[in-house]
């Protein structure tokens, strides 16, 4: 889930990292007075949870608290990727000399957490990693073992840090990792991390993601930002099939079947198993199809469950064909998705045999499902068929 | 719409006995059985195709009292 800018600096504020003075106007007059207060120019954002503000015209600049009152009715107007901001920021604008990149996030590959340095902040990390990477400094480090000074300090050491520049910067990317890590983030982000022309640090722009799972171990600190809990936070509000897909997924305790995200393709996707939903998803485009959604499946959802996600998938317009498909399962049951499945297709009004291009579940129940399957003359493969071979299968079915 | 892919056939006795109906309502893990007000033991047709395959319910009934088919192969769970 995601935070508003604002809150971000809150959460950054109780670990003590420094940050410009200011505050959020909910209107003009307040954005006004806040500006006042600062006495001096002042920045202007719209709190969104997109990115691409800048760019949409939702940061703006103010010399005099009456600029700061004109900008903020703007701003406060301004749909940004079809989101209104819920507030405007009004901070002290900084003389900065130079601009840094501070990040925190797991590396999925090293399976671990990874501290991401860079002297070149202020754009995105992953052009500067392209472009120059000469300029960023990669450190991972352990979930067990406390995140020393030291470990920050080898770490930006690499780019030449050092004297008081090294010390300042030591003490943010600690409590940076203290928060990442004390509160479930899967990102943690300050870019850019600004060195004003006296010496001092200060954020001007962060970014933070907790991991959805863990909500409810921070409701305390949710509570105390207004968060509450049915909202979703995500990068853009949910569609109405995104919408009706949670409703599937909570219908029963049982597995997971309905967290989707709606895509514009013919291919309606029934996929899942840990990493398995993304492998698949990406095989699909790789072969040229195009996902009518992702989707998550896993944990043993009920027959009702299943059904009911095939029924949604199907009633979207523009859906040809279904492909089910999932790693080796053990802690579902593929007998139980395929009845499911094939419920779901017969009660919709089609045949499964027509409607779903592939069925591909090896595991638990295996033989079972492959005799419904088969009665209902479903194509399905067993495991010595590929995830991405049966997503070529499915494509090349729907077609592209 | 009808099960597609499970019956559970039980006999009048086992339906018509009390203690039994309880015992079935209570074993099963996805409520195929449920108690009658008059305490006799029914089969909820909705939740047929959800049934897991466990058994429980064959070995809670003496022998030949509840047999489970399915109807995708014609195997008959029974003892
Ligand atoms: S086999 Fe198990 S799930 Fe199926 S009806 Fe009997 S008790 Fe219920």
């Amino acid at each position: 889930m995601r935070f508003y800018e604002f809150e971000c600096k809150l959460l950054l504020a109780k670990q003590g990292v420094p940050l410009p003075h200011g505050g959020t106007a909910n209107n003009p007059e307040q954005a006004r007075q806040l500006a006042a207060e600062l006495r001096g120019p002042v920045v202007l954002k719209s709190q969104v949870l997109s990115g691409g503000r800048m760019k949409a015209g939702g940061v703006k600049f103010a010399d005099t608290p009456e600029e700061a009152a004109n900008a903020a009715a703007e701003i406060l107007e301004l749909p940004i990727r079809d989101q209104l901001p819920v507030c405007v920021s009004v901070e002290a604008k900084a003389a900065v000399a130079k601009e840094y990149y501070l990040g925190v996030t797991y590396d999925a590959l090293a399976k671990k957490p990874v501290m991401i340095f860079s002297d070149m902040g202020g754009i995105d990390i992953e052009q500067v990693a392209e472009e120059h990477p000469g300029h960023v400094a990669k450190q991972h480090f352990s979930t067990l073992i406390p995140y020393t000074d030291f470990r920050a300090k080898e770490l930006l050491a690499s780019l030449g840090i050092t004297g008081g520049e090294l010390t300042a910067l030591t003490g943010v990317a600690t409590k940076l990792v203290r928060l990442f890590q004390q509160y479930d983030m899967t990102l943690a982000e300050i870019n850019p991390l600004g060195k004003l022309e006296d010496g001092s640090f200060v954020v001007l722009d962060c970014h933070l993601d907790m991991e959805d799972e863990a909500r409810e171990r921070h409701q305390a600190v949710l509570d105390e930002l207004g968060i509450k809990p049915d909202e979703t936070r995500q990068g853009r509000p949910p569609t109405e099939f995104e919408i009706r897909g949670a409703q599937v997924d909570a219908v029963d305790h049982r597995g997971v079947a309905g967290r989707v995200v709606e895509f514009d393709g013919n291919l309606g996707l029934v996929i899942g198993a840990g990493g398995g939903s993304l492998t698949i998803f990406d095989a699909v485009q790789k072969y040229g199809g195009k996902p009518a959604n992702y989707c998550e499946i896993g944990g043993n959802p009920s027959v009702n469950k299943a059904m009911e996600l095939t029924k949604l998938i199907l009633s979207k317009p523009g859906v040809d064909k279904i492909a089910v498909i999932m790693n080796v399962v053990s802690n579902t049951r593929a007998d139980i998705v395929a009845r499911g499945v094939i419920k779901g297709v017969v009660e919709s009004g089609h045949d499964p045999a027509q409607k779903i291009s592939i069925f591909r579940i090896p595991g638990s129940w295996e033989a079972d499902a492959f005799k419904i399957l088969g009665k209902y003359g479903v194509e399905y493969c067993d495991r010595s068929v590929s995830m991405s071979e049966a997503a070529r299968r499915a494509v090349e079915k729907t077609g592209t | 719409m009808p099960a597609m892919f499970i019956r559970v056939d039980m006999t009048r006795e086992v339906a018509g006995d009390r203690e039994l109906a309880n015992k079935l309502a209570e074993v099963c893990p996805v409520n195929i059985f449920a108690q009658a007000p008059d305490g006799s033991a029914t089969i909820v047709e909705e939740n047929l195709d959800e049934c897991v395959l466990c058994e429980l319910c064959v070995q809670a009934a003496p022998p030949g009292g509840v047999r489970v088919v399915k109807l995708y192969d014609g195997t008959v769970l029974e003892r």
